[in-house]
């Protein structure tokens, strides 16, 4: 972990900006994650993960004249990082919505070959409502396979939870039985992170940044010490906490949208010629397990520590 | 005896009328409260609704009556807690008092299509 702390130092030194949280997310102590065979496993080994969100592959229009090349470019600048991620996520809207079911698996199968270019072959996928809400994901299954599933990673319990494939944005009382029954398993402390595309609470639900019955899911998480969540949809950063549990949003790949309620319209940010791909980016996210926090630094197009948000 | 008789005829004739005075309030009162509740009417077909600003006052009982020509959608006023589906070809109301003043945003919260992200429009309360 030598490289990450050299890295974080650098751009602290620097001053280039983009540590934009730093903090004991996981509480005190260390704890271990209690997988579902029951076994725990060590928590030893600090990390980092790239989180990537909102491509909208497919997307044509002048909030991003080169819509053609950012995702492109993207995958190109994650390939160029000294020290390769653990593994890297999606979290959703992977591309951009069509009417037309032959065109969306079209769109699906070519976002797909453009990010089996990434050197880290431990990628996560997940839907967003572009992708999935207009056949209950039928197509995003064929490409990708489930929608909500878990994993764990060096004494992380990740889940991720499908709140867009329910045309009406909810999460369904089957997957919510599903999470209170992996929840189950875990202790009470364990390192919990949820991945999912809508925010779980009500960001903003004038412009549908809100999943219908996200605060069941709050309320089953709620029971656990450690929970952290990261999401996309708003096309920007965004860091909110219910309670104790923090929810991190992500900048898109494609376009940004305004602030929350900061106009009367929800209206992609107009692309501007003499910043392309202003307020586009990506962020790692180092997890420091010995610390107990995480760490989010977030990066620009090319790769550039990008401005506070 | 004339004069009894014709008090009592009209005894019997006013109570008579008064009792179907009565019942005709009472058959008839919640048809005169129901016709005064306005009925705004709202049509959804893909992306747009029919009227993008629902103009209401503060305090007066409306009610808004829904359908949809194609695919089921959605009115959700968050600022009220108000929400419904949009049925194809079958109306659904929506009894409404807005009790603030202001401009607050509607929309279609059930993903319809490509141009579901533009469906939406204003309540405006005066």
């Amino acid at each position: 972990m030598k490289d990450l702390v050299n890295r974080r130092d650098f751009m602290k030194l620097s001053g280039l900006g983009g540590v934009v949280f730093a903090s004991g997310l996981f509480g005190a102590g260390i704890t271990s994650c209690v997988t579902a065979a029951g076994k725990l496993e060590a928590a030893a080994e600090d990390f980092y993960f790239v989180q990537l969100s909102d491509t909208h592959w497919g997307f044509e229009g002048a909030p991003n004249p080169d819509a053609k090349n950012t995702l492109k470019n993207a995958v190109a600048t994650v390939n160029s990082l000294a020290q390769q991620p653990d593994f890297i996520v999606f979290t959703g809207d992977l591309t951009h919505t069509t009417d037309d079911p032959q065109e969306r698996r079209k769109r699906l199968a070519e976002f797909k070959e453009i990010v089996s270019d990434l050197k880290v072959k431990s990628v996560r996928f997940m839907p967003g409502e572009h992708d999935a809400a207009l056949d209950h994901g039928a197509a995003y299954h064929e490409f990708f396979g489930d929608m909500h599933y878990n994993f764990n990673h060096k004494g992380v319990h990740f889940i991720v939870l499908d709140n867009v494939s329910d045309p009406t944005a909810s999460i369904g009382s089957g997957q919510l039985a599903w999470l209170a029954e992996d929840l189950s398993k875990q202790a009470t402390d364990a390192k919990i992170v949820v991945f999912t595309h809508r925010p779980l609470f009500d960001l903003y639900p004038q412009w549908d940044w809100a999943t219908r019955d996200g605060q069941k899911a709050i309320d089953l998480l709620m029971a656990h010490s450690n929970v952290t969540v990261f999401y996309g949809h708003i096309h920007q950063e965004n860091h909110h906490m219910t309670g104790h549990i923090a929810h991190h949003s992500a900048k898109s790949l494609i376009f940004p949208l305004p602030a929350p309620g900061s106009q009367p319209k929800r209206a992609p940010v107009p692309w501007d010629a003499t910043q392309p791909n202003r307020g586009l980016g990506f962020r790692e996210v180092d997890v420091e397990l010995q610390k107990n926090k995480f760490e989010i630094n977030e990066f620009n197009v090319q790769g550039l520590p990008a401005a506070k948000a | 005896m004339k004069m009894i008789l014709r008090r009592r005829q009209f005894l019997i004739s006013t109570t008579i009328l008064g009792f179907g005075a009565a019942c005709s309030y009472a058959s008839t009162k919640p048809e005169v409260k129901k016709s005064e509740t306005k009925v705004i009417s709202v049509t959804a077909k893909k992306f747009e609704y029919s009227t993008s600003e629902i103009h209401l006052k503060k305090d007066e009982p409306v009610i808004l009556e829904f359908v949809s020509q194609d695919v089921v959608m959605g009115f959700n006023l968050p600022d009220f807690k108000l929400r419904i589906d949009i049925i194809p070809n079958i109306k659904t109301r929506l009894p409404f008092t807005p009790d603030k003043t202001g401009s607050f945003t509607f929309y279609c919260d059930i993903f319809c299509g490509s141009g579901h992200e533009e469906m939406n429009g204003v309540v405006i309360v005066s």
